[in-house]
């Protein structure tokens, strides 16, 4: 039982953690919502690797990924905006992963289930979190400044088009990192919350990236106990407690 | 025999159908002052665009071998409460802390002042916070750094008030009593070119001028330029 409980909890912080960290630079970004809806796009993957019997992560992570690419290629190719574009994606996926999900397993994507959480789940976690980590703090700077100005950082030759793919690429992973136990309806709100939490408080990148994370953090850890406590479903206790967060932060924000 | 260190010629864009610039071509001098004067929608910023290789452009562009191009854009849509301090800014370019307060020394931020934003401590604020003047002066420090030998500058002076401008174009002058840096700058105030420029470049999507500011601008070409009613205008008064 404490062995599952750890390995929860461990599964939860990194996601929190990772959902955290790419959290803040989407919601500079204006993309908070892309998240939430790349979520969605998980769905007909976890349905196609649960019939076939693999890791729903696994499935999730394949179609998320091809839902970057084929995004970042028609918003470079094309006059649609990419939140358009997402919306066009995630109804499609939603669609299709509906009819394609076994209804047994229907609650299971769309909420994530816990208990099912092992210690494959952990180890993928642990790596896929470390990853990530490591590829958003290379690209980081040059985020930053395509945030800034696209111009400027154009003319110090970075190659904007190549980081907002990777970018995207980034954000899939970080979604699929959650949809095993958040789910498919609830992941986004951990790209979301945390962040715009920080963004209340912080007065510099640094603090905004590292107060984003320890929210994430907080906010899963926090919630996984207080679900276990009460005998409810974890994600939307963890969501809610991330909430609290942000509600808090938001009665003590920086004045302009 | 002063040294050419940009040769342009033919420079045409096209965008989405359109002909923004047409045949332009010209060549600037190293160490010396370019004006590139029109008025809105000549096609200023999109030349330098092209000068700066961001665009796809018909002719050719060339540049000297040895060019540091150091580029400050017109305006900054930053997000108010952007949670990007200066100092993070320019550390996305540099991260050693001299350099950083050299440049934040030359464009004019002292190391004590009164004023928090007159100083180094403008390091610590956010960028949002800052006012369209010194948002200026901190692209400038970040043009600067990399040691830039040639400067350009999109409407130095667009949302800043007078005493401000007064700075901004001071500023350019002393940057430009340095060695060996060749700025351009874009500008639709006729007043600002025959002071500070060597050249001038009068566009409307066609060269219409190019040349020393005193012989090169005339009734002829402000009319080419702003239509029948231009005449020298001093704003400010």
């Amino acid at each position: 039982m404490t062995d599952n409980l750890l390995i929860l909890l461990l599964v939860g912080a990194l996601s929190g953690a990772v959902s955290g960290y790419l959290g803040s630079f989407m919601v500079l970004r204006r993309m908070s919502l892309v998240g939430d809806a790349l979520s969605h796009v998980a769905l007909p993957g976890i349905a196609i690797a649960l019939a076939i019997g693999i890791n729903p992560m696994f499935g999730a992570l394949l179609a998320l990924i091809l839902a970057a690419v084929g995004i970042w290629y028609l918003s470079e190719h094309s006059e649609v905006y990419p939140e358009a574009l997402v919306g066009i994606f995630f109804t499609t996926s939603l669609s299709l992963g509906l009819l394609i999900t076994p209804e047994v397993e229907l609650l299971e994507a769309l909420f994530g289930d816990i208990d099912k959480i092992g210690i494959n789940d952990g180890i993928f976690t642990l790596i896929g979190a470390i990853l990530i980590f490591i590829a958003t703090i290379a690209i980081s700077k040059k985020l930053l400044l395509m945030i800034v100005s696209k111009d400027l950082a154009k003319s110090q030759k970075i190659n904007t088009s190549i980081i907002d793919l990777i970018y995207l690429i980034l954000v899939s992973c970080v979604v699929a990192l959650g949809v095993k136990f958040l789910g498919t309806l609830l992941t986004g709100a951990m790209v979301i919350i945390p962040a715009v939490t920080a963004k209340n408080v912080a007065g510099s990148i640094k603090s905004f990236q590292v107060t984003s994370v320890i929210i994430g953090v907080a906010s899963t850890i926090i919630g996984i106990l207080a679900a276990r406590y009460f005998g409810a479903a974890s994600g939307p206790i963890i969501v809610l407690t991330a909430i609290a967060f942000f509600v808090v932060s938001f009665i003590f924000r920086r004045k302009k | 025999m002063p040294e050419k260190i940009l040769s342009v010629t033919g420079l045409s864009v096209e965008l989405d159908g359109h002909k923004i610039l047409k045949n332009i071509s010209f060549e600037l001098n190293r160490d010396s002052t370019m004006v590139v004067l029109g008025p809105n929608g000549a096609g200023k910023t999109i030349l330098f665009k092209a000068l700066l290789g961001l665009i796809p452009f018909k002719g050719s562009v060339d540049w000297a071998k040895d060019t540091r191009i150091g580029y400050v854009p017109q305006k900054l849509a930053v997000d108010k409460d952007l949670p990007l301090t200066v100092n993070e800014f320019l550390n996305s370019k540099e991260n050693n802390k001299e350099k950083i307060s050299e440049v934040m020394r030359k464009v004019g931020f002292l190391k004590e002042a009164e004023h928090i934003h007159n100083d180094m401590r403008v390091l610590k604020t956010r960028v949002g916070d800052l006012s369209g003047g010194e948002l200026q002066r901190v692209l400038i420090a970040y043009a600067l750094l990399g040691d830039p030998n040639v400067l350009l500058f999109d409407e130095p002076t667009a949302g800043i008030d007078v005493a401000g401008e007064e700075t901004v174009y001071g500023l350019i002058n002393k940057l430009k009593a340095d060695k060996d840096l060749t700025i351009i700058f874009i500008s639709h105030e006729l007043e600002i070119v025959s002071k500070y420029a060597d050249s001038v470049l009068c566009l409307n999507k066609d060269k219409i001028c190019f040349g020393p500011p005193d012989t090169t601008i005339d009734k002829e070409v402000l009319e080419k330029m702003y239509g029948s009613e231009a005449h020298l205008y001093h704003h400010h008064d």
